[in-house]
């Protein structure tokens, strides 16, 4: 039993990293209907942000936490101005292979730029360990958990209580509606980017804090599997995202612990391909008709 | 049958182009125009050829979204490097090739029947998605090597005859494509509602389409084995399924054509950008960016080659 709450700890540790991620994934699909390929970059790019600036400009964990989400906002934001924007009105698919292209060139640039190697991430938290009725938690464990947590609970009130997440949920319905009663669609979608990006480069300086090693490919599985929990929950659904980001990393965590470490992220295709079949729109997804 | 009869005369004329230019090639080689160096670039420009004219038949005529082609290539890969380990001769390689496809004929079929039922991107996700759990058994096995992968793999495909089955595969591609279940397949990506209202079964169209483009993928898995005589698991991952992606949609979704001039321009661009070591990737990925952004339709969008209206158009002025 013991075992089993150690492995739900690190499960929601590693998830709540995959649920801030899935958050940008699902908040961009549902307002342009587009696989955003480059996220887990953005990820990774929060991550070389914060060892950055704690190496050199010796920042603590909180300003680099908010220095890396302000950062990648910002880069989120460049990539839809320069390579999304003018493919708005183009086939779905033609965005799908440019978002692959901008996930190249971040990888490839950063690995360019800094080399390939893997580096070890400045441990500026010093990590303490409590013992609570035989199961181990690390005050890192815990400040993922409780940042990740605010992090949404945030989000969650930006999109429900403000006139910027009102004009969100606007266009996600229909666009066309929400332009002609006066939302203006650019600035609506550049600030989805920027609130999403933001989410993935805090998950960006956890992990990196979590895992103590980051390399310019870091973001590509994450990626895809935050991707996977997006769709899991239901995409286009908040809540659904931090859900399908919490069982996803539930599952992996699990799945490792009972030796099949090699198939962990089989299971999680598995997963995924089963719950398309079941509930294509998701555990929180909203079923749409089809209509001819 | 009767497609091939009705198209016998267009068909012959392609067949004639493809003997010239396989002997075009041999001269090349005799006169020492064309270097180990270069031969190497045309036959993965002709193995990718396969793999993306298989993927283009699925994607751009039969509107199906997937992201899987790498798992059906690493069936026939591993198919052919098990067998002709085991078995070093030619009749061994023919029969690996066999071997490979009718594995990859009941994996498309196990993929297929519940995945494509789903549509657009949730089809792109799950295809892929099964392709990553090929992938990781395949990495998991004993009889595989595991990670390490196969190494020593006896080369029986040189290039004559990754050449001839780049042509045959192409052929009988087109040649379905322009036959009634062609034309079946291209009602369904048009309209999947109206398809099944004239009473098309598109499940079982699509599917066709779907087999057919993994079977290729398999074909060219086994060359690609056989040829470079070494493949790990890691070769086969998500980013060699969205290689092949980008070949079909830069060269045009929907036109054969395209793929072929989109396989020959990047095969060419691999092969000059070599010398910039990471550099390449970041130029390559920043051409792939801007040509989406200023031409979203690919170099040829769906514009097809075709012998038929050429001739027709010489009537036409002689008349």
């Amino acid at each position: 039993m013991q075992i089993f709450f150690q492995q739900v700890i690190n499960g929601l540790s590693l998830g709540s990293i995959y649920a801030l991620l899935a958050l940008g994934y699902t908040m961009v699909y549902g307002i342009i209907k587009l696989i955003n390929f480059a996220h887990g970059d953005i990820y990774m790019l929060g991550a070389f942000w914060g060892y950055y600036v704690i190496n050199v400009w010796h920042f603590n964990f909180m300003l680099a936490l908010l220095s890396a989400m302000v950062v990648c906002g910002i880069c989120g934001v460049i990539i839809e101005y320069l390579a999304y924007r003018p493919l708005r009105h183009s086939p779905r698919i033609t965005a799908l292979i440019t978002a692959i292209g901008v996930s190249f060139f971040l990888e490839n640039g950063m690995a360019y730029l800094f080399g390939s190697n893997a580096r070890d991430f400045p441990q500026v938290v010093k990590q303490v360990n409590y013992d609570i009725g035989g199961v181990r938690i690390s005050n890192i464990q815990l400040e993922i958990l409780i940042t990740s947590c605010v992090l949404m609970l945030i989000l969650q009130l930006i999109i429900k209580r403000t006139k910027m997440g009102r004009a969100m949920r606007a266009v996600s319905v229909d666009n066309a509606a929400a332009e002609l009663v006066g939302v203006d669609l650019n600035r609506t979608i550049s600030f989805t980017f920027a609130l999403g990006s933001s989410m993935a480069g805090a998950a960006g300086v956890m992990i990196g804090l979590y895992y103590n090693s980051i390399d310019p490919l870091m973001g590509l599985t994450p990626g895809i599997k935050a991707f996977v929990a997006a769709v899991v929950g239901g995409i286009g659904s908040v809540p659904g995202a931090s859900l399908g980001g919490f069982l996803i990393g539930l599952l992996e965590t699990l799945v490792q612990s009972i030796g099949l470490s090699a198939y962990k992220d089989a299971v999680v295709y598995v997963v995924l391909i089963v719950i398309l079949l079941i509930r294509p729109m998701g555990i929180f997804g909203k079923n749409v008709k089809e209509k001819v | 049958m009767n497609v091939l009869k009705a198209n016998f005369k267009y068909n012959l004329c392609w067949f004639i182009i493809m003997i010239t230019g396989f002997y075009l090639m041999n001269t090349l080689i005799m006169v020492g125009m064309i270097d180990s160096f270069i031969e190497n670039m045309l036959v993965t420009i002709w193995i990718n050829i396969i793999l993306a004219v298989g993927l283009n038949l699925i994607i751009g005529f039969a509107g199906q979204f997937s992201l899987g082609h790498a798992g059906f290539m690493a069936i026939g890969a591993y198919t052919t490097a098990i067998i002709t380990q085991k078995t070093v001769s030619i009749g061994g390689f023919y029969v690996s090739f066999i071997v490979g496809m009718i594995i990859a004929v009941v994996a498309a079929l196990i993929v297929g029947i519940p995945t494509l039922r789903l549509r657009g991107d949730y089809l792109a996700i799950a295809t892929m998605g099964a392709a990553e759990i090929i992938r990781i058994i395949i990495n998991n096995m004993k009889i595989t090597n595991g990670p390490a992968g196969m190494f020593n793999i006896p080369q029986f495909a040189t290039w004559p005859i990754v050449y001839v089955i780049m042509c045959i595969t192409t052929i009988i591609t087109v040649n379905f494509i322009n036959s009634r279940g062609g034309r079946v397949i291209k009602s369904v990506r048009e309209d999947e509602i109206a398809a099944e209202a004239m009473g098309i079964n598109t499940t079982k169209w699509k599917l066709a389409a779907f087999v057919l483009g993994a079977v290729t993928a398999a074909i060219a898995g086994s060359l690609h084995a056989s040829y470079l005589q070494t493949i790990a698991p890691n070769d086969f991952g998500i980013m060699e399924s969205i290689s092949i992606l980008i070949i079909v949609v830069l060269g045009g979704v929907g036109s054969v054509t395209g793929t072929f001039l989109a396989a020959v321009v990047l095969g060419i661009l691999d092969t000059v950008l070599q010398d910039f070591g990471t550099l390449r990737m970041v130029i390559y990925a920043a051409a792939l960016v801007l040509l989406m952004v200023f031409k979203p339709s690919g170099l040829l969008g769906t514009w097809e080659f075709s012998i038929r209206r050429l001739f027709n158009h010489i009537k036409r002025r002689s008349v």
